[in-house]
């Protein structure tokens, strides 16, 4: 469960002071399957990093399953993002020079999990997202919609509570796109919390609850 | 994170950036090279030069006239030459218990002919003793007779070079040699000896000391060699030769005795010193491949820029961000190191088997030093690009931006 109470954030460009988030109170339920819409410079991208934990607000309290981020160090906040967050990028962010199979496993890597315990859930995963023969390609091998059921192999693989996608379906053509909705809303219906932040009216009516952002707000 | 995942991560980015390893890998391996080989040819040298001063063996002294002084004013400038060693000197020398042998010397260069050859030559005059003091022996005939130091005889041994050049194959022994105007013998021929000491062996023609002094019109010796019985009687004898010396010369001390160990352990210094600048002058071939890793690394964190965040945003720490950092310079400067530690060794095998007279060998200080040298050069020139890349904010390094930084 997301709690988001009276979080501001400014950005400086320049002379001006720009209010990517203006006074945004918020709350999310375990399992909810939210789409975040709004113009360029709304400030969607800014909640996305901080409730996935990549970016601090200037003040007011942000409480992820009962603990208040807000006062967490950076090494804790990083554990916390690698456990409990998945993110799904439109441009995917793969690392070229590892397979697939790889880059799954990369958060576990990271967070210091035995290889042997690795080897499983990776298997796991990539049999759910049917890539087991593409598991030992690399990125510049597979297709745009192949990448992207990597990159969420990735996001799902610590086991995450929230999902957060920006334009997943973005670099994609149209059949492919849906392949990757699909899968997104196949996880959401398995539990995990996803939200995803689009310019794509029609995956964000799919989502069961909208948020329509302006200047900062939610509208 | 574990070290063997961390391994394997580095392994994947330098496999991945061929050119940026191989060109650190070099840079690293040239700077152990260079201290190595040039360690090992200081201590070559360092070998080749106290085996050559070794000849004399370590029970001879050698005394000089003139007391050699390395404190004190100027020296007296007006007329006051140092009183000179003479043959009678060297009589008295050795008479002294506990002194086997002496061997007075006298040097200069002639001109010998034989058969209408001129030729320009080192002349030595000295005795018997002399042979056995500088361990020389003869290929042919023998060595100078044991004549009283005061008389002379009309007879040399020549070096194998000079009686190659006057005799070709002819033999030489019976034959004149014509030094000023005195025809001397031929008794003996050196064997082929190498230089020591200065003096080529080979190339000189040696002849009782009396005979040297009439021919160069000296009274005074250039120096005497004197050979003790018992080495640890040395000191005693040393002081024993001043002290008569001293008498002599009516009180004054005016001659210098220097043993081959004084010698050696100075020569030594100066050699050992020689090494350890030679090292610190290699090293600076380090400094230049650590500056070499800086940029590298500088410029793999700014095309990495978006991978750092990834990274970040999948659950790397900042301290883990830094350590790949580290490790990736560290794990190429100890490959690339031990590398370079396996050429030298295998140039100063080859150098070894080629200079036969010379042996290399890189002290164990050098081998250990260069490999932690370049080790620890590799993190500290990339501490600065790692510490850069673990304070990058994910959020503006997965935008590909590097300039904001973690508040």
């Amino acid at each position: 469960m997301i709690e988001l109470s009276h979080l501001e954030k400014k950005f400086q460009i320049g002379d001006q002071v720009v209010h990517a988030l203006d006074n945004v109170s918020l709350r999310i339920e375990q399992g909810e399957y939210i789409a975040v819409m709004g113009p360029s410079g709304s400030g969607k991208s800014t909640l996305m990093n901080i409730l996935g934990l990549l970016d601090r607000a200037n003040s007011g309290d942000y409480v992820l399953d009962g603990i208040n981020v807000s006062k967490l160090d950076e090494a804790e906040r990083t554990r916390l993002r690698s456990k409990k967050i998945g993110f799904v990028f439109q441009s995917y962010h793969l690392v070229p020079r590892l397979s697939a199979r790889e880059n799954i496993e990369l958060p576990m890597m990271l967070s210091g999990i035995p290889a042997q315990q690795r080897k499983q859930t990776v298997d796991d995963v990539l049999d759910k997202l049917n890539l087991m023969d593409r598991a030992h390609h690399s990125p510049n091998q597979l297709s745009g919609g192949q990448r992207q059921r990597v990159a969420i192999g990735r996001a799902i693989v610590m086991k995450p509570s929230i999902l957060l996608a920006d334009e997943p379906t973005g670099n994609l053509d149209s059949k492919s796109g849906k392949g990757v909705t699909q899968l997104l809303e196949s996880l959401n219906a398995e539990g995990i919390t996803l939200m995803v932040v689009t310019h794509d009216p029609t995956l964000g009516a799919r989502a069961h609850r909208q948020l329509n952002m302006l200047d900062g707000r939610i509208v | 994170m574990f070290w063997s995942d961390i391994v394997g991560f580095i392994t994947h980015v330098l496999s991945r950036h061929r050119f940026r390893t191989i060109t650190l890998w070099v840079a690293i391996a040239i700077g152990v090279v260079a201290v190595n080989l040039l360690t090992a040819l200081g201590e070559g040298a360092k070998s080749f030069v106290l085996k050559e001063f070794n000849v004399l063996g370590r029970n001879t002294l050698i005394v000089l006239p003139g007391k050699k002084e390395t404190t004190g004013g100027m020296p007296p400038i007006t007329g006051e030459s140092p009183r000179p060693l003479t043959l009678k000197d060297a009589t008295s020398v050795s008479r002294l218990s506990g002194v086997k042998a002496v061997a007075p010397i006298v040097v200069g260069n002639i001109e010998a002919s034989y058969a209408g050859k001129i030729r320009e030559v080192l002349t030595i005059g000295s005795s018997r003793d002399f042979f056995l003091i500088r361990q020389l022996n003869v290929a042919q005939g023998q060595m100078l007779p044991a004549l009283d130091l005061d008389k002379g005889e009309a007879v040399c041994v020549i070096g194998n070079k000079l009686r190659k050049e006057l005799f070709k194959n002819k033999p030489a022994l019976g034959q004149r040699i014509r030094l000023a105007d005195t025809r001397f013998r031929v008794i003996g021929v050196l064997k082929q000896g190498g230089t020591s000491f200065g003096f080529d062996m080979d190339d000189v023609i040696i002849i009782p000391v009396a005979n040297a002094q009439s021919l160069f019109n000296v009274d005074g010796l250039f120096r005497l060699f004197a050979e003790v019985q018992i080495h640890q009687e040395l000191d005693n004898i040393k002081r024993a030769i001043v002290g008569l010396l001293k008498e002599r010369h009516e009180g004054e001390e005016d001659v210098t005795v220097i043993s081959q160990d004084a010698m050696l352990s100075s020569v030594q210094e100066i050699l050992d010193i020689l090494t350890i600048a030679v090292a610190g002058i290699a090293s600076i071939s380090m400094l230049v491949a650590g500056i070499l890793i800086m940029n590298m690394m500088m410029i793999t964190v700014s095309q990495r820029v978006k991978e750092i965040g990834l990274l970040k945003a999948l659950g790397a720490t900042s301290s883990t961000v830094r350590i790949l950092f580290l490790c990736e310079a560290g794990l190429i400067a100890t490959v690339a190191s031990l590398s370079g530690l396996l050429l030298s060794y295998l140039v100063i095998l080859l150098a070894n088997m080629y200079f036969i007279d010379i042996q290399f060998n890189s002290p164990w200080w050098a081998q250990v030093g260069s490999i932690v040298l370049a080790i620890l050069l590799a993190l500290l020139f990339s501490w600065l690009p790692a510490q850069r890349a673990s304070m990058l904010s994910p959020v503006e390094a997965l935008q590909g931006k590097q300039q904001k930084e973690i508040p």
